[in-house]
């Protein structure tokens, strides 16, 4: 067919059609993200795009840190001073640590117990904090060139802070507990009861669910890790609870809790490295095993 | 600096494709600035607003394309649903398009309202597809951002008019 109508006449699709384009293919890889998680690719080669932004865009804040530190020579020798006065404190319980845990290891060898895993530790900064309502994750400077995967704990000095839920070449998105379906197996220090801690996507607030009425728990008690999940080292402050609503008209109380950990205080954070752990037969499954073996024989 | 000067009472060189570029570059690095307590609830959309200068007066240079593609950029960078800032830029987009005639026979002042409009509906269906996700409501704070990318829309259209003014009158010359 031949192409009569000059250049100026010619349309493209009409605004709405293609409005309705661009909003279809929004809502169809909103679809995809969420549900499917196909976008793993797409998203890295986004990442490497952005990073650069990123990294320029917290210039200003590095350069204001410089500049303070140049300022604060005073207050840097008193910290300097308060520092060494820790260190020495922390260096006697750690000798304390280190002869108890070699006698933890020794008791758990005579019970045949499987020994704790040692975590290994690595420090990356806040890169950016989103300015997303909708979901609570910071991303952090380090990524899969580094070593970072997908399902570390993140932890800073006062608890846990969340979990690697996504990890690019330069950078790795962190999901905080406070992140609406985050769940964190936790015990309570005082009695040892064991629940999940889920977070409710407000800041600041945690919640422990479907634990009944008359359940001994109180408020001001201290949460900690269970480490049953394989992800959080066991005994790591994760949450205090603040609040316990025990009305009779449901099977369940409402406890709320505030998270340990602050993530607006401080800009380093630890990436904890655990190891997988190995899924170990049973030792019924093995005597099983063993017996039919026996019995083909 | 004139801020009152309707843009269709003076006739400028048209913008350069680069210009475009670098501006929403800019808007993406002040978006990404980390911001804590109430400067951050107060921070606009940069992105959106400078998008938004594009498609009031230069409607013939930018597609709806280029704000879905923003939108996934920041979708990226805001560790956010892909989709989201996307579906919420495309709907600005439109309707920035839609009303380009209109907003042509106001000053940079009178735009503002409507402007905070095309914000406010463009956050509001970013709002609902993520309360159809499952996400809490996350508190009226979340338009602030609109309103102060309101107030800043006068000085914004004066800076993005700047250079096109002076390629003009140097080509006058």
């Amino acid at each position: 067919m031949i192409e009569i109508s000059p250049r100026f006449f010619r349309h493209s699709p009409s605004l709405l059609a293609r409005t309705a384009f661009f909003v279809i293919l929004s809502l169809l890889l909103m679809a995809l993200d969420s549900r499917f998680r196909y976008l793993g690719g797409v998203r890295e080669i986004f990442s490497v795009i952005v990073y650069p932004l990123q990294k320029l865009a917290h210039v200003p804040v590095s350069m204001y840190d410089a500049a303070s530190e140049l300022f604060q020579h005073s207050e840097i020798a008193e910290e300097n001073a308060h520092l060494k006065q820790q260190h020495l404190v922390d260096k006697g319980q750690l000798l304390r640590l280190r002869a108890l845990e070699a006698e933890n290891n020794q008791l758990r060898k005579l019970l045949n117990a499987t020994q704790r895993i040692k975590n290994k530790a690595m420090v990356a900064e806040i890169l950016h904090v989103p300015h997303d309502p909708f979901n609570r994750k910071v991303l952090l400077d380090k990524g899969s060139m580094s070593g970072i995967e997908a399902g570390q704990a993140v932890v800073d000095d006062i608890g846990v802070v969340g979990q690697v839920t996504r990890n690019y070449p330069l950078a790795s998105e962190v999901t905080l507990l406070t992140d609406r379906d985050h769940s964190v197996p936790v015990q309570v220090v005082r009695n040892g009861l064991r629940s999940i801690i889920s977070g409710t996507g407000r800041e600041g607030v945690l919640e422990l669910r479907y634990m009944a009425i008359n359940t001994d728990i109180q408020e001001g008690d201290a949460l900690v890790t269970s480490g049953i999940d394989g992800v959080y080292p066991p005994g790591l402050p994760v949450a205090v609870v603040s609040q316990i609503d025990r009305n009779p008209n449901y099977i369940f109380a409402r406890i709320t809790c505030t998270p340990a950990s602050g993530v607006n205080q401080n800009q380093q954070l630890l990436i904890l490295s655990t190891p997988a752990p190995r899924a170990g037969t049973p030792a019924e499954a093995t005597k099983m095993k063993s017996r039919q073996e026996a019995r083909r024989q | 600096m004139t801020l009152a000067n309707s843009p269709r009472h003076e006739i400028l060189m048209p913008v350069k494709g680069w210009f475009i570029m670098l501006s929403l570059i800019v808007a993406l690095l002040l978006n990404l600035i980390p911001l804590t307590g109430t400067a951050r609830a107060l921070q606009p959309d940069f992105v959106a607003l400078v998008m938004l200068y594009w498609y009031v007066n230069e409607p013939q240079r930018v597609g709806i394309g280029m704000a879905f593609w923003m939108g996934l950029l920041m979708d990226l960078s805001n560790a956010s649903t892909f989709g989201q800032h996307a579906l919420g830029y495309s709907v600005m987009a439109f309707m920035a398009l839609v009303f380009n005639r209109r907003m042509g026979i106001f000053d940079g002042y009178k735009q503002a309202p409507q402007i905070g409009l095309v914000l406010l509906s463009g956050q509001i269906v970013t709002l609902l597809a993520a309360l159809f996700a499952g996400s809490p409501f996350p508190g009226w704070n979340f338009f602030l951002g609109s309103i102060v990318g309101m107030l800043l829309w006068p000085l914004l259209s004066a800076i993005l008019r700047a250079p096109q003014k002076l390629w003009s009158a140097s080509d006058a010359r």
